[in-house]
This record gives C-alpha cells, structure tokens and sequence, in this order.
C-alpha cells in the first residue's frame, strides 16, 4: 500500500474535520454533538498516523493515536453521563436548554 | 498508480466522509450512531492502509465496540426524547458560524488540494511496523508513564460516569417540562 500519496491521507482527514466541527456548530442535539466530536478527534487521529507512516523510525504518531482513543472513549462515557444527569433535570436533550444559569 | 489500492482509497473515504456527513445531518440520533459508525470502520481501513494493524483492531474494537454502543444505549434509554426537532428560533447565528467557518476552511481545504510540489509518495514501511510487538515494546518501555496514567484517567472516568449518572430521580412534578412553562428560577426542593 504505498501508491496513495501521503496528501490524500491529510486531505480526507481534514474534510472530516470539517464535517465534524460544522457539525458541532450546526446541532443542538447533546448527542450528535458528542458524535461531532468523535469525528474530529478520529480526523485528528488519521493524520497522526498518516505523518507517522513517513518517518517510520519510531511509533510516536501511533503511540499518541492509542492515547487520544483512550481519552475520547472516557470522554464518550462521562459526557453521556452528562447527557443522562441534564435530561433528568430537563427532560430534554438540546443544547438551549440547558439555561438554568441564564436568570 | 495501482488500480486494487486506489479502489480501496475510495471505498475508504466514501465511508469516511459519507459516514461524517450522514452523522451531521440526521434528525434521528440511531442514524447518527450509524454514520459514526460508518465513518469509523471508514477510518479503521485508511489506519490499515497506512500500515497501522494494530491500530485498526483497535479502532474497530474501542470505537465500534464500545464507543458506538455507549451512544446508542443512552440513545434507548432517552427514548423518543433524544429526536432533535426542528426549529429555527436560534439558529441564524448557529448558521451564520458554521458558515464562516466552513467557508474559511473549505478555502483552507481548496489550498491544501492545489498546493504546488510533487505529492509525498510512501516509501515501503519496514518490517513490522505498526505490529502489536513493535508498538507494545515501545508503549511498555518509553511510554510506561503515560500508558499508567490513562490506566488511572479510564478508572477515574468511569467512576465519574457513574457518579455523573446515577443521581436522584427528582420528582417529575417540580420540573415543569421545558417550552410549557418559562423556566425562569432553579427549581426549589420545597417538597423534601
């Protein structure tokens, strides 16, 4: 697998990055948002591996990808938790509800 | 350019980014979990692609396995609730931002696609690279630390998860659901 050029790799990786942060800006939905930002960080995570794929004398770039997908699967589970904890409180998941400190 | 690779480049990024479109922009959370996942396996070939074995398994399994499946139980536990509906009250600034930046970055992108140079081609990765032993010598020697340390955060998360989650139920009577009544003060806990 080496006729793909290392730029195509970056180029998918920062149109999904994309996808995910308009997302994120887009939606008020407390989970889609949580996904939008499983997106970037898996857009952030490719080019990772893709850098690390040219200098190939050390797995630094795959050794930080391992830690950014630990971090986001605890991130995943305590913003769910929160997600669980507001629509107690709320009975609703958007984003606008949560306003309790506006007053 | 080999046509099987090229091929598989393809299927790789129509998953990718079909998946990260289809997540974005639909109203049901389920399809959204779908797309997330769609774009993930989408991700786990681009990492086999790129000679990252290990991390592909991983991806599928943590990702997919747990990740996804976190997502869509909470998704059931909501219910009907977890539809976002549609409403347009607030959202010409939310449209203005996202247009701003996805003007400016897709500009960004347009950059990056007709940039000047020779592509960077790939040279053969060596032996192993990307296998669980070479990456396991290296997690379990120079990066000892750090692995502990995520160790630790995973422990602390999960118990904060379920701190976060369990909670008292609070008695549906006191909270007014939301658009029927201006929640205009901090519920008060007259009642107990």
């Amino acid at each position: 697998m080496t006729s793909i050029p290392l730029e195509y790799f970056l180029i998918v990786a920062a149109a999904l990055f994309l996808i995910g942060s308009v997302g994120f800006l887009l939606r008020r939905n407390l989970l889609v948002l949580l996904m939008s930002i499983e997106l970037m960080l898996n857009a952030v995570n490719l080019t990772l591996v893709a850098y690390n794929r040219v200098y190939t004398e050390s797995h630094t770039g795959q050794i930080f990808t391992f830690f950014v997908i630990a971090v986001a699967a605890a991130e995943a589970a305590v913003g769910l938790a929160i997600v669980l904890a507001f629509f107690r409180v709320r009975k609703s998941v958007r984003s606008d509800d949560a306003d309790l400190l506006r007053n | 350019m080999n046509t099987v690779e090229l091929v598989f480049f393809a299927v790789a990024t129509f998953f990718v980014l079909g998946g990260g479109v289809f997540t974005v922009a639909q109203r049901n959370p389920i399809r959204s979990a779908m797309g997330l996942l769609t774009s993930i396996v989408g991700v786990a070939g681009m990492y086999l692609m790129l000679s990252a074995e290990f991390l592909a398994a991983i991806q599928i399994l943590v990702y997919s396995g747990a990740v996804v499946i976190l997502f869509l139980f909470v998704i059931m536990l909501l219910g009907p609730s977890a539809m976002s509906e549609r409403d347009t009250k607030t959202a010409i600034s939310r449209y203005l931002a996202a247009g701003v930046f996805l003007a400016s970055s897709g500009g960004a992108l347009f950059l990056l696609a007709r940039m000047a140079g020779a592509p960077t081609l790939l040279k053969a990765a060596p032996a192993g690279f990307g296998h669980i032993e070479a990456l396991g010598r290296e997690l379990f020697a120079a990066e000892l630390v750090p692995f502990e340390l995520s160790g630790a955060l995973l422990l602390v998360a999960v118990v904060g998860a379920v701190a976060v989650a369990r909670g008292k139920q609070i008695d549906p009577t006191l909270h007014p659901k939301v658009g029927e009544a201006p929640p205009n003060a901090l519920p008060k806990e007259s009642a107990k």
